[in-house]
């Protein structure tokens, strides 16, 4: 299942991001990835979607979200803990 | 170039229905926000508006009428009923020639789409009534003043989001100013606190749950409100001949475009936008009083806008007071410039500030003087106006007191 979220995960920022799945790595930031708030939030949307979860997401103040976005790496994490409190 | 005042005001919004209504509760800081009271609002993560409250459409119009106007058209209409009622203006023969109305508007009569894709789509009707066009046209309200008022002059509607009404105002302002109407009805309406309203907005991820804390650090989003703000414009010359009460002038207006980036705001391009007005109105940034922000209350707008405002006014700025409204009524989107006017108007003729509500934490990125939470007693003689719009479009109007 972990993997497939992370899988699940790169794939969606790829798409956003207009890279090769290889191209996203785990220690980037969406910004590194060039990746900007439009293209954040469509990413969120699209997670939701695929994983069928809420996820809490204020654009205001990304920091006080409970969901890491620091990381590709952060951002798996985050959806996994969404889709385990969610099952 | 004519000199153009403002010779009525009419408005309908979270904080009354009526100019006088409207200043009492910008005077007392009285927040018009509140739980939103629309269908399937369970099914909503945001919750919150400044909706018009015990609001009875059947005591203002009759069966055929509620069946043609969306729920903007009759703000609209409302609004535009106590505006030209102070004018005290008839329109006949060639005054009646020349006027128009110009508005604002963003959603128009998203209301009645709502409804109707409801009743496709979700009913599986395959049925609706006649009017669900005529009734959902942007242009819809201001073809029903219009209509009632009997305006035959250059009349349409102007859709830039949320600055749609300083839009609509600026357009109304350079007719008259350029001699190619005597007065003209302006500014804006929006209603868009439906289902499918404020879902679309829940998508972009910036509304607040649960208030609009503009300039404060602790602000986490827009909320959005609803209703009318409509005004008179007049040649100056025509309202004195006629010994109209004048409520302020109109000195200047500025619109520009960002072309930059479809819903952050730049820095650069709103203080191009304040310098120009400024220009246009032909004063020096030590005049200005007072400002009515656009102040959405989001972490972007609220400082781009600030960082522009110190840009625009240099040392001046410190000095100026700058409040945002929309804590009060709720973002109008296309209508939110017009009801924001009557704050600058209130400013301008009642020598009160309105205030920011809901401020809690001083931002050092907003470190201007917010008038926070209590409106304030100042003598301002010109005043400005800002409107920031998705879409990277801008107006600035600059408002002078009574001559």
């Amino acid at each position: 299942m972990s993997d497939n979220v992370q899988d699940q995960v790169i794939a969606i920022i790829a798409e956003q991001a207009m890279l090769e799945v290889e191209d996203v790595s785990l220690t980037a930031s969406l910004a590194d990835l060039g990746i900007d708030s439009l293209g954040l939030v469509e990413s969120i949307f699209a997670i939701e979607e695929a994983f069928d979860i809420q996820v809490p997401f204020n654009a205001n103040e990304p920091e006080k979200s409970d969901f890491d976005i620091s990381s590709v790496a952060a951002i798996v994490a985050a959806v996994e803990g969404l889709v385990k409190a969610q099952s | 170039m004519r000199r153009v005042v403002i010779t009525g005001a009419g408005t309908i919004s979270a904080l009354g229905s009526s100019v006088r209504e409207t200043w009492e509760a910008m005077r007392e800081g009285r927040c018009g926000i509140g739980a939103l009271d629309i269908r399937d609002v369970e099914r909503l993560s945001i919750r919150i508006g400044g909706q018009v409250t015990g609001y009875d459409a059947q005591v203002h119009f009759n069966r055929q009428q509620i069946s043609l106007y969306d729920r903007y058209t009759q703000f609209a209409l409302l609004a535009a009923r106590e505006a030209i009622g102070q004018a005290g203006l008839t329109f006949t023969g060639d005054l009646a020639a020349s006027t128009g109305v110009v508005l604002g508007t963003s959603g128009g009569g998203l209301t009645t789409q709502d409804e109707n894709y409801r009743t496709v789509y979700e009913e599986g009707k395959n049925r609706v009534h006649p009017f669900v066009v005529p009734k959902l046209m942007n242009n819809a309200a201001a073809a029903h003043i219009s209509m009632e008022h009997n305006l035959k002059g250059p009349s349409f509607t102007v859709a830039t989001a949320c600055a749609s009404s300083n839009h609509a105002m600026g357009q109304a302002f350079n007719f008259i100013r350029h001699g190619m109407a005597q007065v003209m009805v302006t500014g804006g309406s929006e209603s868009m606190l439906c289902f499918g309203g404020v879902k679309a907005w829940e998508g972009l991820r910036v509304m607040s749950r649960d208030a609009c804390r503009p300039f404060s650090a602790n602000r986490n989003g827009m909320v959005q409100g609803e209703g009318a703000g409509i005004f008179v414009f007049e040649d100056y010359h025509h309202a004195k001949a006629r010994g109209a009460e004048i409520l302020a002038e109109v000195i200047g207006v500025a619109m520009n475009s960002d072309a930059s980036d479809i819903v952050m705001p730049s820095k650069i391009s709103a203080e191009r936008c304040i310098v120009s007005a400024m220009r246009d109105a032909q004063i020096d940034p030590s005049e200005v009083g007072y400002i009515n922000a656009h102040g959405t209350g989001t972490a972007a707008n609220d400082k781009t806008e600030c960082a522009a405002v110190a840009g625009a006014l240099g040392a001046h700025a410190d000095k100026v007071m700058i409040s945002s409204t929309k804590s009060m009524h709720g973002h109008l989107i296309g209508g939110t410039g017009a009801v924001e006017l009557l704050a600058c108007i209130m400013a301008l003729r009642e020598g009160v500030i309105a205030p920011t509500i809901n401020y809690e934490e001083p931002d050092p990125e907003c470190a201007l003087d917010v008038v926070p939470n209590e409106a304030r007693e100042a003598d301002v003689s010109v005043v400005l106006s800002n409107a920031f719009a998705f879409g990277g479009m801008n107006a600035v109007l600059a408002l002078r007191k009574a001559p």
